[in-house]
Order: C-alpha cells, then sequence, then structure tokens
C-alpha cells in the first residue's frame, strides 16, 4: 500500500510561513543603512530584500522574527519590534 | 560463474551483476572488502556505475537516497558503527518509499570497541521500515541481493532491503559459490522504473511535512505493505528458483521440524552449525529440528506458528540482547504463541555476542541440558573469570 509522499514543487513560496511568527518582528528603519548586505546573507528564509542604502526590507508573508537581521546590523539600524506595531 | 570465492568478493560480483548504476560507502570494518572489490570494478571500468567517495556512512547512505530518487538503481554497504550512524538516513528512505539494497556486515556494537560478529547493529533498526533478510552462506547472501532488488523495486513494494550477512564468517569466508552472470540476472531482474522520481523537467517535491493529519497513515501504509510483503517474498523466492535451480531465500526454513519436540530458532551463519547438530542427535535417537528465519521483516508469524506449534520445546539463539529484556527475535516467538492453544516452553538464550565462538557442543547442550528448563535470557557460555569473583561490585 502506498499513500501519496510527493507533492507539487514551490510549496516554499506557496505557504506563507511568516505566520508561524511570535511576538515580535524586524523593522528596517531605513536611517543610517550603509547596504553592507550582513541581513541578506544572514536572513536564514532568504526573504531580505534591497539593493542601494536605506532601501532593504523584509518580506513579512515569510519572515520568522528570529532577529538575527537586527543581531548583525553594524549600523542598529534595524530593531525588534512587537508583533502589532505598524512598520 | 562456479568458483572458489571470498564472501565479500561474491557480494561485489553480485551487486555488478545486478547492473547497479550508483554506489557510495564508507569504509568500516568488516565491510570493507566489499566496497574495496567494487571501488575496483568502477575504477577499471568493468562495472559501469559512479562510486561516489564520502566523509561518513551518513553522507553514504544521503547519497544512495539521492541516487535512488532520481531513478538509479543502487548500492551501499556498511557495519556496526557506521550502521547506527546511517539511521537517520535510513528512515528517511522507507519513509520516502525509495527502493535500494544495503548489506549489513553484522557486527557488534560500541562500547567497549569490538570488531567481530553478532547481529546487535542491523536489529536495532528492525523498526524503521526496512525489509531485512538474514543468509547462513555466502551463497544464499548473494542470492538474497539479488532478489532483494527485485522486491525492492516492485511497485507494490517500494521498500528499501537490507541484506545482513555475519561479519568474518561470511564477508571474509571462503566457499563455492555460483554467481550469476548480469546477462543471466536480467532474466530475472529488469532493468529498475521509479514510480516516482525526481527529475527537473517534471519536478516534484520529497519529504515534505506531514503534520498530525496525514503523518500516521503514511506509516499505516508501510505497514501494510510489510504485511503484502509476507506474500511477495516467497513469490520471488520460487521464480528465483526457476531460473537459476536453486533454492534461496523465502520467508524461512524449516529443518526437520514435522515430527520434532524441541527445535532451535535462530538466524544467519549460526543456523549451519545447528542443521549439523540436528543431523547428529536425529541420529541418536532425539527429535529435534531446526527453525531459520530468512526474512526478519515483515516478521512471518504465521510461518514460524504453522511451523512450530506441534513442537514442545522451543530454544531462540540469538546474538543480540535487548538489555534489560529478552532477546527480540524471543520476545516475538513467545507472542506468537499467546492465546494459542498450543503452548510450547519458550526459552531465550544469548550466544556469540562480539564474535564469541558458537561451537557444535554449544549447540548440543542446548538441546539436551537445558531439556524441560525454561529460561529468559540466558548467556551462552559466560567466562566465569570475568563474571564470578572478577566482577566489580
Amino acid at each position: 500500500m502506498r499513500v501519496k509522499i510527493t507533492a507539487e514543487p514551490g510549496s516554499t513560496m506557496a505557504v506563507e510561513t511568516g505566520s508561524w511568527r511570535m511576538e515580535v518582528k524586524p523593522k528596517f528603519l531605513q536611517k543610517n543603512c550603509i547596504a553592507c548586505r550582513l541581513c541578506y546573507l544572514v536572513c536564514p528564509e532568504g526573504c531580505i530584500e534591497g539593493k542601494e542604502k536605506n532601501t532593504y526590507h523584509t518580506d513579512y508573508r515569510y519572515c520568522k522574527g528570529c532577529g538575527l537581521c537586527a543581531y548583525i546590523c553594524p549600523k542598529e539600524d534595524i530593531v525588534m519590534v512587537k508583533e502589532e506595531e505598524k512598520v | 560463474m562456479k568458483d572458489i570465492f571470498e564472501g565479500s568478493e561474491a557480494v561485489a560480483r553480485t551487486i555488478k551483476a545486478c547492473r547497479v548504476g550508483v554506489i557510495s560507502a564508507y569504509p568500516i570494518t568488516p565491510q570493507t572488502r566489499i566496497v574495496e572489490f567494487l571501488a575496483r570494478m568502477v575504477a577499471e571500468g568493468e562495472l559501469k556505475a559512479r562510486f561516489l567517495n564520502v566523509e561518513s556512512e551518513h553522507s553514504a547512505a544521503s547519497v544512495v537516497l539521492g541516487a535512488s530518487a532520481t531513478g538509479a538503481r543502487a548500492y551501499s554497504a556498511t557495519s556496526s558503527q557506521g550502521f547506527i550512524l546511517m539511521a537517520e538516513v535510513l528512515y528517511n528512505i522507507a519513509g520516502l518509499r525509495l527502493p535500494l539494497v544495503l548489506t549489513v556486515a553484522n557486527r557488534a556494537l560500541s562500547a567497549p570497541i569490538n570488531i567481530w560478529n553478532d547481529h546487535q547493529d542491523s536489529l536495532t533498526l528492525r523498526d524503521a521500515g526496512w525489509i531485512q533478510f538474514y543468509g547462513e552462506s555466502i551463497q544464499e547472501v548473494c542470492d538474497l541481493h539479488i532478489q532483494a532488488y527485485r522486491i525492492s523495486e516492485d511497485p507494490r513494494i517500494l521498500l528499501p532491503v537490507m541484506v545482513c550477512m555475519d561479519g568474518y564468517i561470511l564477508t571474509h569466508g571462503h566457499e563455492v559459490v555460483d554467481i550469476p552472470e548480469p546477462e543471466e540476472v536480467d532474466r530475472f531482474l529488469p532493468p529498475y522504473k521509479p514510480v516516482h522520481v525526481l527529475d527537473v523537467d517534471n519536478p516534484v517535491s520529497m519529504g515534505l511535512l506531514a503534520g498530525p493529519e496525514s503523518y500516521m497513515e503514511t506509516r499505516y501504509a508501510i505497514h501494510k505493505t510489510m504485511e503484502e510483503a509476507l506474500e511477495i517474498i516467497p513469490e520471488v523466492a520460487k521464480e528465483f528458483e526457476k531460473i537459476f535451480g536453486r533454492k534461496s531465500g523465502g520467508l524461512i526454513e524449516a529443518y526437520r521440524v514435522e515430527d520434532a519436540d524441541r527445535v532451535i530458532v535462530g538466524m544467519g551463519s549460526m543456523m549451519g552449525t545447528v542443521k549439523e547438530i540436528v543431523d547428529e542427535l536425529r541420529e541418536e535417537g532425539e527429535r529435534v529440528g531446526a527453525l531459520k528465519v530468512i526474512t526478519h521483516r515483515p516478521f512471518p508469524g504465521k510461518a514460524i506458528y504453522q511451523a512450530l506449534r506441534k513442537v514442545k520445546e522451543i530454544a531462540v539463539l540469538e546474538k543480540a540482547i535487548s538489555l534489560g529484556s529478552w532477546a527480540p527475535l524471543c520476545g516475538e516467538i513467545k507472542a506468537l504463541f499467546q492465546g494459542k492453544e498450543e503452548n510450547p516452553q519458550i526459552s531465550g538464550f544469548v550466544i556469540g555476542l562480539g564474535g564469541r565462538d558458537i561451537t557444535p557442543e554449544n549447540i548440543r547442550d542446548i538441546f539436551l541440558k537445558w531439556k524441560g528448563k525454561v529460561v529468559e535470557a540466558e548467556f551462552v557460555n559466560l567466562n566465569p573469570e570475568i563474571v564470578g569473583k572478577g566482577a566489580e561490585k
């Protein structure tokens, strides 16, 4: 007997796992950003984007709120805020 | 080709005859010779396959998982610590329903470190969803590998199979072995046609999350497949006999049990010694027999029950112990008779751990000296100097 154990590909995009986030989320202040890209590099979800200084932002549909981007930012330009705060 | 072969070489030549496409393994005693032979065959162009060198058994198992998922016929072999390092991946291979054959050159587990034979390694993974065969002779081990691919790739099964062979006794022993040519194996083992396959042109996702709403069904499906395999394994053995002209494989081998009062149950190479002693004791007028369990998973409970139901005394000999309980097979044989009219005396003996010799005298003693007595997990042939006065308090 077999049951279906394979699935359509692309579930990483299809399933918006940002709903797993609890309590806090990163807020990108976009004031002192030097575009060093460290936040982009450390994000385990790969959901941070940006090009020029002060353009970096995260995709809250996938962000888990782990805080690594805020931790690594050398300019303290990313801060963790309460989930309910408007960003 | 019929010749005298070392067990490891015989297995390597059999794997070659099965036209394996991807091999990955990490060397560990007593498995090493098998993969050395295969590596040489690949290097010399004698076997057209990819041999991937890796940094551990965990990686070796991961490589063959991936190879099988892409539709290749894959192979690996290991022993002991290497086997339990593979454990995490081995569960995944079964859960992903990927056909694969793994040779386990059975060896004791650490600590203390010991490179010699017993069955403690492979028995730790009896619940992993792998079909498990135990061979008695080099010939039987080779034949089981060919059948293993056929069973594993059967679209009704799609489960991995491990063929267990006693380290040193079978891997390094020499025997006259009849190894079929690849063209002969082709008549029995058609090219592998994967049911679901990783393919960039038709992408699928494998091994995704299954939550409380669907995980249990995947386990149920493997369990049902195991039950179905109890019908398919003997069918495959019959077809093997038709093509190659010798009996090999199947669920169990019952040896002189029809009118036996006392029967020894066991697995692997020791059953050769047991059958010898059965013949000797029969000549002396003792009504004794032997029952060899070839297929350990799925557990052939009905076949064993049918073979043993008229027997008065059963002794289960195992190269393993579930520390703090019975040895694993003994507990299962006991369970077979629960609630049945027949009520044989069932004793458990732990024997030959870490390569300790199992002598003809040991087997005679179990048949004769233990007559009428029940023991739960009796360690045979312990050294009294180590466990007696010399034991630390």
